[in-house]
């Protein structure tokens, strides 16, 4: 069979469980994307706080997903998971095997990679924001939380761009990594197509030319995004 | 006597006394997540001492060690290689000849684009297919062990990324101190290496110690290749065992090596950059 028919969509083309592996990969970073940014936004709070004990908390967050190896991250919270649920259900008088889902496994673990970067990607950008536009908020009588959704955080995610996108890339990369804890995405069902059919070259390469893909495709979006938040700016 | 204790007083007394520590809404959720850390960990700590069981550390202390060593010797001799690498690439970046621009870009975009683990697989899996040309060529015992494959891999990885930290770093620094040395007549190679290296490496000198420890996490991913380093380990123990704590442990010791390489890195950046501190 040519290399085509092996990527194609017909019979014996491995084309179709190629693409439900592309759509498993990108689900997932999108699902993990809010997950992270929002724990990530509060991390960089707590990185910033006045009280001692915040700060500590958060940077214990952060010194400890950023220094474990992704791959250990995911292995940590599949099997961790696993094991902890099993033993509560063994305190609730449930007994059975409980299996984890590989895809909620994947995205707490990507999710907690991402956040920890994130957050201090958010904290450079709040460093950038001067403490005049707080006070600002506040002389006109808005609250902390108004303060911080119609003054601050447009302002944030202008700052935080260029960092959080580059993030965006690491996690559309890093989810390659949930294809060891058997969720098939791309490079899952791409190492079965080699297996099976002992073209391991042809399938790997078309798996690093996919991420290519997507890659440049997000480029696209995030450069779309970037002009619409620096043309609602005020040039300075 | 007198004095000092007069002193004393005035000294409480002209001192504005330190506002009450209250238990603010803020305090108590920082506490709470201090105590759930501390009990995150504490637990954890009870949970390895419990499972304390010497024969299990006297058979796996030893591979841990073994593991250990290999993912050092991984990570470093690519990361040389990788720097030696990225010296041609970078320049292929700044080179105003199209063809080579066009070439170091493409390698740079690739190997940056795309997931370290499938470059891995490419290396290890797919390369294999070409088994009978790579024998013909003498290459074969290469690409046969999965240590090389994991290494190259890692190496030209490392180059891609490496070739743009220099070319940051080399353009980071003015254009001023090109003309300034060209207008004392020293020659362009050696400004390179006496004036714009030095300040580069500077500024450099961060992202490569990020790059580090980037690779060291990235390193677990030859296990997955059948390589058999820290994490390798890891998952040979607990696929014996089903024990938790073989996680546990490569966790710790994963962090540990993380964090005293941040030290040593924060050292060094504080060591060279002595003369800038005013």
């Amino acid at each position: 069979m040519g290399s085509i028919a092996l990527l194609g969509f017909g019979e014996g083309g491995w084309g179709l469980s190629i693409a439900s592996g592309i759509l498993v990969t990108v689900t997932l970073a999108l699902a993990t994307l809010p997950i992270g940014l929002l724990i990530g936004f509060f991390v960089a709070l707590g990185k910033q706080a006045e009280e001692p004990s915040i700060r500590l908390a958060a940077n214990m967050y952060t010194t400890i997903f950023r220094g474990l190896p992704e791959l250990l991250t995911l292995f940590l919270v599949y099997f961790g998971a696993q094991i902890g649920i099993q033993k509560l259900g063994v305190l609730l008088g449930f007994s059975g095997t409980i299996e984890i889902n590989s895809f909620l496994a994947g995205m707490f673990a990507m999710g907690a990679v991402f956040s920890s970067y994130a957050s201090e990607v958010f904290l450079s950008a709040f460093r950038a924001i001067p403490r005049g536009q707080y006070e600002g908020g506040y002389a006109i009588g808005l609250s902390y939380g108004q303060t911080m959704w119609k003054v601050v955080l447009p302002q944030l995610i202008r700052v935080a761009l260029p960092g959080l996108s580059n993030l965006w890339m690491i996690l559309l990369k890093d989810t390659a990594l949930v294809s060891a804890i058997g969720l098939a995405d791309i490079l899952r069902q791409t190492g079965v197509a080699a297996r099976v059919t002992k073209h391991a070259f042809l399938f790997y390469g078309t798996a690093c030319l996919i991420y290519l893909v997507l890659a440049i495709l997000s480029s696209f979006v995030i450069h779309a995004i970037e002009r619409r938040t620096t043309a609602s700016g005020v040039r300075r | 006597m007198t004095e000092s204790f007069l002193n004393a007083r005035t000294a409480a007394i002209s001192r504005p006394p330190a506002p009450a520590k209250r238990w603010t809404r803020t305090r108590i959720i920082g506490h709470v997540l201090v105590a759930f850390w501390a009990a995150l960990i504490i637990g954890l700590l009870l949970d390895l001492y419990a499972a304390w069981d010497i024969v299990l550390i006297q058979t796996y202390g030893p591979k841990y060690w073994q593991g250990l060593v290999t993912t050092l010797t991984l990570v470093f001799s690519s990361i040389i290689f990788g720097a030696i690498l990225s010296v041609p690439v970078a320049y292929g970046r700044m080179t105003k000849n199209k063809i080579g621009a066009a070439i170091a870009y493409g390698y740079v975009y690739f190997f940056r684009g795309t997931p370290l683990i499938a470059q891995v697989f490419l290396m290890y899996y797919g390369v294999s297919e070409f088994k009978t040309q790579l024998e013909y060529v003498g290459l074969w015992w290469f690409f046969r062990e999965a240590w090389y494959c994991g290494f190259l891999a890692f190496a030209l990885n490392t180059a891609a990324y490496q070739a743009e930290i220099l070319r940051g770093a080399i353009q980071s620094v003015s254009l001023g101190q090109w003309e300034g040395a060209a207008s004392l007549g020293i020659s362009k190679f050696v400004t390179f290496r006496k004036v714009i290296l030095p300040q580069a490496l500077i500024v450099a000198l961060r992202p490569y110690g990020n790059e580090v420890i980037l690779m060291i996490k990235g390193s677990a991913i030859v296990a997955l290749i059948t390589v058999y380093d820290l994490m390798g380990y890891t998952k040979l123990a607990y696929s014996r065992t089903f024990d938790f704590q073989a996680y546990l442990w490569a966790a710790i010791i994963y962090l540990l090596l993380v964090e005293i390489l941040r030290h040593i890195w924060d050292w060094i950046e504080r060591r060279i950059t002595r003369h800038l501190i005013r």
